[in-house]
This record gives C-alpha cells, sequence and structure tokens, in this order.
C-alpha cells in the first residue's frame, strides 16, 4: 500500500532521514516507535509531501508519488493528522468534518461518537483555541476517519492529551484500521502501539529493527536511548 | 407616491443584502429605515421610543430604551444610498437606561455607489446593569465609490454590556474610517469586533479604543481583516487600564494575500493603576501554512483551503 525506499534527507548538513526503507500494509496498523529527535516527525512530512526529501522514493500504490504535493496525495487517499494540530478560526467541526465529503450528519455525528464527543456539545463549535487540547486532536482524528483515507499518518495522536482523551483516541485508530484504512501511528508510547499489527523502530532517521508490537516494545526498552543525532544509531550495543 | 417607490426600491436592496423582511413587517419588532435623509419607516416596539428628525444632509435619531425593559425581537435598522451619488450624515443618539437589554441588527446598504458618503456619528450611553447588543452589517458596490466614516462615543454603566460588530466584506469597501471609542464603567465588559475584506483599491482606517475606567471593567477590541489586490489598512487596538482589576485584551489580525497590499497594526496598551492588566496580540502576514497544509491533506486545494480559512476569519 504504501512504501518507503531509501529515503534520504538532510538539513542544515545534519542527515535527519538516512536511507530509511519501510512498508505499511493494507488496512493494517504500523507503529512507529521512537524517541525525540529519531526523525519521526520528518518522515511523516515527507510521506505526506510537507516536505519533499533529499533521494529515495515513496510509492502509494505502486504509484511514485514522491514530488505529488499534499494535495494530490490527499486525492489519492494518504493524510496526515499532525501532532499539533491547527486551529482554525469560524469553522465548525461540523464544517471540519465534511471539508471535502457530502457527508450526511448522522455520519458525521457517528465519527464524533467514536473518538467520544458528544455530537450536541461539538457540531457547531469552532475547530478554534477554545478547545483543548485533548479535544482538538479527537476532532482531529474524526476527520481523519471522515476521509475515510487508505493510509492515515498519525503523528503523536496520545502524546500531551489527558487521560480521559486517551481511550477514545486509541479507539478511533482501532476505528480507522476497522474501516480499512492502514494506518502508520507514530509514537514514543509503547503502550499506544499495543494496538498495531508490526512495530518499527526509528533512530537517527534509520529502521533499526520490526516486528510484533511486545517484541519491540521490550527492544525499544531495553536498547534505545536519547540519540545523539549524527545520522548513526546510538542504540546499545552499537 | 415617490416616497412608496424609495421604500420599495429599499426594502428590495434590504433583502437582497440579506436583511430580514418579515421583521420590518412585524408590528412587535421595532425597526426604522432611512433612505438619504428621508425616514421611511420607523415601529417602536413596547420599550423603545424612538425619535426622528431629517435635516438637509441624513437623520438625528434619538433611540431610547426604557429602564428594565428588555426586548424581545431585534430591533432591526436600515440606513441606504441608492443613487450613484450622494450623503447621508446619521446622527444617532442612543439611550439604554439601566437594567434594560436589546439586540440591534443595522443594515447599511450602498449598492451603486460611485460616489457616497455616509457617516454615522453616535453618542451612546448603556445604563447600569443594562446590555446592548450591535451588529452592523454593510453592503456595497463593486465600484469602491464611498466613504464610510462611523464615529462613536460609548459609556457604559456599572455592570453594563456592550458588544458590537461591525462587519464589511461584500462589495469593496472604499474609504472606511472606523473610529470607535469606549468608557467602561465598573464591572462593566465592552467588546468590539470589526471585520472587513479589503480588495482593489480600498482605503481602511480602523480605530477601536476601550478606557477600563471602572474597578473590575472588562474590555476586548478585537479585529479581523483579510486583504488583497492593492488594499491598505491601519487598525490600531488601544486599551487602557485605569482602575484596579480592570482586564482588556487587543486582538487584530490581518491576513495579507496580495502584491499591492499594505497592513499595519498599532497596539496600545497602557495601564494607569498597578491593578490593572492588559495584553495585546496582533499577527499580519499570509495565510497561515500550517492551516494550509492540514486542509490540503484533507483533499483541498490551495484556493479552496484558503478559501476556507478567509472565510471562517471573517465569519
Amino acid at each position: 500500500m504504501l512504501e518507503v525506499k531509501c529515503l534520504k534527507l538532510t538539513l542544515n548538513g545534519k542527515p535527519i532521514i538516512n536511507g530509511l526503507n519501510l512498508e505499511v500494509k493494507e488496512a493494517k496498523i504500523h507503529g512507529l516507535l521512537g524517541m525525540n529527535g529519531a526523525g519521526k516527525t520528518s518522515l511523516a512530512n515527507l510521506i505526506m509531501g510537507i516536505s519533499y526529501p533529499d533521494e529515495g522514493s515513496i510509492i502509494f500504490e505502486e504509484r511514485d508519488v514522491t514530488r505529488c504535493t499534499i494535495s494530490e496525495r490527499a486525492k489519492m487517499g494518504l493524510t496526515l493528522a499532525w501532532q499539533e494540530p491547527a486551529r482554525f478560526e469560524g469553522l465548525s467541526i461540523r464544517e471540519y468534518l465534511r471539508l471535502n465529503k457530502n457527508l450526511s450528519l448522522s455520519e458525521v455525528e457517528n465519527y464524533l461518537w467514536t473518538v467520544g464527543l458528544p455530537p450536541g456539545e461539538y457540531l457547531d463549535r469552532a475547530v478554534d483555541a477554545n478547545l483543548s487540547g485533548g479535544e482538538r486532536k479527537r476532532v482531529e482524528l474524526a476527520s481523519v476517519l471522515a476521509m475515510k483515507p487508505k493510509v492515515a499518518i498519525l503523528d503523536e495522536p496520545d502524546s500531551g492529551i489527558d487521560v480521559v482523551s486517551l481511550p477514545h483516541i486509541m479507539n478511533g485508530i482501532t476505528e480507522m484500521s476497522k474501516q480499512g484504512s492502514a494506518v502508520l501511528l507514530i509514537t514514543h508510547s509503547e503502550e499506544a502501539v499495543g494496538v498495531a499489527e508490526e512495530v518499527s523502530i526509528i533512530c537517527a532517521g534509520k529502521i533499526i529493527n520490526s516486528g510484533p508490537p511486545k517484541e519491540m516494545c521490550r527492544w525499544f526498552k531495553n536498547n534505545c536511548q536519547t540519540c545523539n543525532h549524527i545520522g548513526k544509531p546510538s542504540y546499545k550495543g552499537v | 407616491m415617490l416616497v412608496v417607490k424609495e421604500y420599495e426600491s429599499l426594502l428590495e436592496a434590504y433583502g437582497k443584502a440579506g436583511g430580514n423582511l418579515d421583521a420590518l413587517e412585524n408590528r412587535e419588532v421595532g425597526n426604522l429605515v432611512i433612505h438619504k435623509n428621508k425616514v421611511l419607516s420607523v415601529n417602536e416596539a413596547d420599550g423603545i421610543k424612538v425619535k426622528t428628525e431629517e435635516t438637509k444632509s441624513g437623520v438625528n435619531i434619538y433611540f431610547l430604551v426604557e429602564e428594565g425593559v428588555k426586548i424581545k425581537y431585534p430591533v432591526h435598522l436600515c440606513f441606504g444610498v441608492l443613487p450613484q451619488e450622494g450623503l447621508q450624515e446619521i446622527t444617532l443618539k442612543v439611550e439604554a437606561q439601566d437594567n434594560s437589554e436589546v439586540n440591534v441588527i443595522a443594515h447599511c446598504i450602498f449598492p451603486n455607489a460611485v460616489d457616497v458618503t455616509h457617516k454615522m456619528d453616535a453618542d451612546i450611553k448603556i445604563g447600569d446593569n443594562a446590555r446592548f447588543s450591535y451588529r452592523e452589517t454593510h453592503y456595497h458596490g463593486e465600484f469602491g465609490g464611498i466613504k464610510v466614516i462611523p464615529k462613536a462615543k460609548i459609556r457604559v454603566g456599572k455592570k453594563g454590556v456592550w458588544e458590537s460588530t461591525f462587519t464589511l466584506i461584500e462589495g469593496c469597501v472604499g474609504m472606511l474610517d472606523y473610529d470607535f471609542e469606549i468608557f467602561g464603567g465598573e464591572k462593566s465588559t465592552s467588546e468590539l469586533l470589526v471585520k472587513v475584506f479589503g480588495k482593489k483599491e480600498d482605503d481602511i482606517r480602523i480605530t477601536e479604543k476601550i478606557h477600563l475606567d471602572g474597578k473590575e471593567a472588562r474590555g476586548l477590541a478585537k479585529s479581523r481583516l483579510v486583504l488583497i489586490d492593492n488594499a491598505k489598512a491601519v487598525v490600531r487596538g488601544e486599551t487602557y487600564g485605569n482602575a484596579p482589576f480592570a482586564r482588556g485584551h487587543v486582538d487584530c489580525l490581518e491576513i495579507v494575500n496580495g502584491d499591492g497590499v499594505i497592513a499595519s497594526a498599532i497596539p496600545v496598551v497602557y495601564v494607569s493603576d498597578r491593578q490593572a492588566k492588559v495584553t495585546h496580540e496582533a499577527a499580519i502576514g499570509s495565510v497561515d501554512k500550517k492551516q494550509m497544509q492540514t486542509l490540503m491533506a484533507r483533499g483541498l486545494n490551495e484556493e479552496e483551503a484558503v478559501d476556507v480559512i478567509v472565510k471562517g476569519i471573517l465569519r
């Protein structure tokens, strides 16, 4: 479904993504675990077309999308939920969820229920600064669900949110998979990757290990340490 | 006969501009319709007194909301100049007596203006514990040949509330010189909001001033502008914290999207009491990159994304 091949990105002479390979399979949740600065968000940005790589390719449904724009990728069925979602004055949650689809009101309401937001309270609220961080992230997840993408990249949907929001976020992610979307779940939470079928560990812009969630969580816990960002993995034993 | 025709023409323009025609016919709803210097309709709802005096170039209006009366339906005002040329000077004296409450919706209609001037000079007194909400929406034509000069001095009494929104997003602004100044009493709340979409050669000057003179007075001076083509705008947002625990905020956002646009924001925050606090935020720039990327990641193209953001800001 989504294949990243030998991707490289250098910023100010520093390798950020360093020959990275990754495959996300259809309707599966693929976890991506990594320490701060490992290159997780940079990878998400490259896949979505926010930035472009120096080398390598991004293949989506057998088509090379490496140089496609954000809109082009989105129209093909690729989307991204940001770690810190943007806020919009004057745009209601109802409108935000219907941005590019003629969804019925009941569909919009269902997506809000999925992430634990009662529609009666939230439909007409604006996607602005008055939403809490947890509410905003849940709205973001609902908007991704409403888009029914083929692949959704979720950049740390579980970070910086309250304990009440977390189960709703996790419910939204599993629903996404149930409705047929593949998910690249970027996180540094071992708990969050528990919903994934496969997990890869990223360090210094490279995938250094992949496997089942439990095994990878154990490996991450035992081996990973703060990366020194020199383009070379610095986990224990290397 | 001529007046009837004038009234019908203005009503037609008012309806096209989104005005509520039913409200103008409902005897329970207060209204005032003025074309150039002619008063075409007045309806005083219970609790409201309206006196008008036609002058050579406009109308003097005295508008009273009686003490303790909460007006059930919004009062509708309509000011317009339909010909291509004309001068309309409105002098407005408003008194909302203690414990009264009213919502006023004003439509200002100048669809054919080539050389039209609309001036409003308002002296407004909001009594103790009274609440006055004023929404003014302008509908201009595409020629830009209009000067709009609304000026108001508003005194808000103890625990009184003043909320106003001035919206000019339909048609060309022309020249706008908006100047509202509020003096807020103890525990009063004052909010000024201006939303303008400037285009072509529009020349926009906005001044929002709030003096927080009473203890625990609250004030917000907010403006939202979108400027394209060669539009120019200067926004002054001034808030003065002059009493203990007064709290004020100035919030200005100007989105610029045109090679000839010139935009400036001048926030003034002033405190003369050590227990007062006044803050400000001002941002001028192109459409926010992250907002654009977010909308594009949902499948909108660049133009559609800008449209969604701009409409939201001006809503």
